[in-house]
């Protein structure tokens, strides 16, 4: 790999000297974890036809350490919903969020699961933070896969900056009570 | 354990305790889906296994059920086609093009030759690229990545013509009552020629890699197979009732805008199992690209793309603000005020996955009255249970790619 | 084409006489009217007849006319078709809008079954002798029937759109809660 063209991410402020570098444990996991975010795709309609292609070769989303796509809920740190979500799904979309172990984050790909998109109809969820607590909205209808890519950035930026005690933080129990969630 | 899934008086329930197995072993109830990755759709069944057999399975649809035949109800008929991208995503130029004949039927429209010619190559673009998704994931799903992530890019290829038509990628809303909202640049024939020149190479790289491979054939002879009389039965259509040895095609039964003028066969399979249905899908692409070329060679000289209609189709912008007429109409048409006539009218055309039907009726109003969208996979997903029953697991999910269910086309 | 609209239309009128009426071929298929209670037997008649071979059930479908008189606001419309000689028809039954009620298809096509399901799930459309008669697309909590013209498309429950920022309320009110 010597003349590869692999972007090293840049570590966090600290402090070196001769045999070691010191930091802080905040920034060291926070660096980690942005870059080792396995996504759990729930998609349901078009935009999953989107996403296929951002997995796919020609984007690639395997550069920003998401080569693993995992379908279990059980080992997959962001869940990316995509496409429409009736209300008939809107049941089994909260389990599966409810399934995921902490930290978890959403991203809320298209319009529809942003807001309904153009299905205002009696059928159809009017966006999916009506049932979870979501971190990113990535707009369109459908989204292209930069955009989708774009979206993953920004999770990464919030993931790094995120300190690892909010889990336990009254403010995000609170978010949590607010979704009914436990 | 399936009181959790089932209640105590379903129908499993009773099968369960009746049956005795020689050693001893029971049934058991497993529930696909509607999250299971390798279904890509939501398509739940519940199913009653033995062992790593199927032997009854329930479906439920309607997880995205999204209605938009009531939408429909309340939208002028220009705002429309961006429903109908949304119903079958993997393939939205034909949705929107047998939309906008089923409107121009209505209105009693005639498009010029070279515009039709036009909604042809995009059309055949759209199965080309439908086929090809479908195709893939089957090879996924028997365990052959690589196929998937060769012929992805060319899918790219496609949707870069798209843009160069109409702007966007997936779901491209494209055409107008008429003809096309602006001509095709020259880089979107200029793109086109480059697609026709590379992809042919590709996509036979890609049947030899599936078409003698000895595990492919294993995981799909004779895996979901249906007989014509079934499949007739049960409303299939397209390539998933050619596969099965019928050659109807509404482009040949019912030729659309001109596909009478081109030369294409009809490519049937004989048995309509997996492997068949992965041949005709195949085989198909290899029609769509001769088609194409067809079109591009017969193309009518001169720069037509839409046809004389100022009542309904909007003026150029220029227009508008120089001219009173252009005004008026601009105005009509963008407010939904366009006159429609009091009728009713059903527009078939042959979509990737069968007949696409278009059923409207209008009553004189800026909307349709009622606009019922025959939709092939809603129609064949019934079989489905018959198909996979006394099949493996395994087997389930590469009969359900196979069928290329679209969930979005499903559910409406 | 040997099949030609007009022997369609007087072959039927011989079997069944009255209950089939207002042929219609001024749009692109042939269209005409069936009382709902032979409904089967017409479609049978088509579809086994050696002459007619309707063999295909294209599609199925139901329509609300809540301004029509009472014995007419409801229509199932069935779209045939012959392959052999590519003939499509279009057959309608009316039915009575407080108790819509007509026999069900699915002995004749299996494919009926499905488009049954989604008919009775958005039109509350009862189909006699269906074998599993249930909702298709919607929750089976549902109450209502959505494609019936009074039910509104839009879910009346949401919060989060305010009808005023969409200029959909003549009333000034404050936008401020």
């Amino acid at each position: 790999m010597s003349d590869s063209k692999v972007n090293m991410v840049a570590p966090p402020e600290g402090v070196t000297g001769e045999g070691f570098f010191a930091t802080k444990l905040n920034d060291v996991v926070g660096l980690a974890r942005a870059n080792s975010l396995w996504p759990l795709p729930f998609a349901t309609s078009c935009c999953g036809i989107e996403f296929m292609a951002t997995m796919a070769s020609h984007y690639d989303l395997a550069r920003f350490g998401s080569e693993r796509v995992s379908f279990s809920p059980r080992q997959a740190d962001m869940l990316l919903v995509m496409g429409t979500i009736s209300k008939k799904m809107a049941p089994i979309l909260r389990q599966v969020y409810e399934q995921m172990a902490e930290p978890k984050w959403v991203i809320a790909v298209g319009a529809c699961a942003t807001s309904g998109g153009i299905f205002d109809t009696y059928s159809v969820l009017q966006g999916i933070d009506k049932v979870i607590p979501v971190d990113v909205y990535v707009p369109g209808c459908p989204p292209r896969p930069e955009q989708i890519v774009d979206g993953v950035m920004q999770l990464q930026e919030l993931v790094k900056n995120e300190s690892v005690r909010r889990r336990s933080s009254p403010e995000y129990k609170e978010l949590l009570a607010s979704y009914n969630i436990q | 354990m399936s009181e959790l899934l089932l209640p105590p008086e379903h129908r499993y329930a009773k099968i369960i305790k009746e049956r005795h197995n020689e050693d001893g072993s029971e049934l058991s109830i497993l529930n696909l889906g509607p999250t299971h990755p390798a279904t890509h759709g939501i398509f739940q069944n519940i199913l009653l296994m033995d062992g790593e057999r199927i032997l009854e399975a329930e479906p439920t649809i309607g997880y995205i059920h999204r209605a938009f035949e009531k939408i429909a109800e309340n939208r002028p008929f220009y705002q429309i086609t961006p429903l109908t991208d949304r119903m079958n995503y993997c393939s939205s130029p034909i949705n929107n093009m047998g939309w906008w004949m089923t409107i121009e039927k209505t209105l009693g429209i005639e498009v010029p030759k070279r515009a039709q010619y036009l909604r042809v190559i995009v059309m055949e673009l759209a199965r080309i690229s439908d086929h090809l998704i479908c195709n893939s994931i089957l090879g996924v799903d028997t365990g052959a990545y690589t196929g998937f992530l060769y012929v992805m890019q060319f899918r790219e290829k496609i949707y870069e013509i798209y843009e160069e038509i109409c702007g966007a990628r997936l779901t491209t809303n494209m055409g107008r009552m008429g003809g096309f909202e602006r001509d095709w640049s020259p880089e979107a024939f200029r793109k086109l020629d480059a697609f026709l020149e590379e992809f042919p190479a590709v996509w036979k790289e890609f049947e030899n890699l599936f078409v003698r491979n000895r595990i492919f054939i294993d995981r799909t002879v004779n895996v979901g197979a249906i007989t014509a009389e079934k499949a007739l039965a049960y409303g299939f259509t397209g390539p998933n009732l050619r596969a099965a040895g019928v050659d109807y095609d509404v482009r040949v039964a019912q030729p659309y805008s001109s596909y009478e003028d081109f030369d294409f066969i009809v490519p049937v399979g004989k048995s309509g199992d997996t492997y068949d249905r992965f041949c005709v899908r195949n085989a198909e692409v290899w029609e769509s690209l001769s088609i194409i070329r067809q079109a591009l060679n017969k193309m009518p000289e001169g720069n037509d793309y839409h046809a004389d209609v100022p009542e309904y189709y909007l003026p150029p912008k220029e227009d508008v603000y120089n001219s009173m007429e252009s005004l008026i109409y601009h105005f009509k048409i963008v407010m939904g005020e366009v006159p429609v006539p009091v009728g009713e009218v059903y527009h078939p055309v042959e979509g990737a996955n069968g007949e696409i039907g278009f059923y409207l009726v209008t009553d004189g109003s800026r909307t349709p009255y009622r606009l019922h969208f025959r939709r092939p996979c809603f129609i064949f997903y019934q079989a489905y249970p018959e198909m996979i029953k006394g099949a493996m697991l395994s087997d389930a999910i590469v009969i359900l790619s196979s069928l290329n269910v679209i969930a979005g086309e499903l559910d409406a | 084409m040997a099949l030609e609209t007009t022997e369609i239309q007087e072959r039927l009128i011989e079997n069944f006489g009255s209950k089939i009426s207002n042929f219609d071929q001024s749009k692109d298929i042939f269209t005409f009217e069936v009382d709902s209670d032979i409904n089967t037997a017409v479609i049978l008649f088509l579809k086994n007849d050696s002459i007619f071979r309707f063999h295909f059930l294209t599609d199925l479908c139901g329509i609300h006319y809540p301004d029509n008189e009472e014995n007419r606001q409801f229509a199932v419309v069935y779209h045939l078709h012959n392959w052999y000689e590519n003939k499509r028809i279009r057959i309608k039954s009316f039915l009575n809008g407080s108790n819509p009620e007509i026999k069900s298809l699915s002995n004749i096509f299996l494919s009926a079954n499905w488009m049954e399901r989604e008919t009775y799930d958005f039109f509350g459309i009862n189909f006699t002798g269906h074998p599993q008669l249930k909702r298709i697309l919607n929750m089976d909590e549902m109450i209502s029937f959505p494609m019936r013209k009074e039910f509104p498309m839009e879910d009346s429950g949401r919060t989060d759109k305010d009808d005023r920022y969409f200029g959909r309320t003549t009333t000034n009110q404050p936008i401020v809660k």
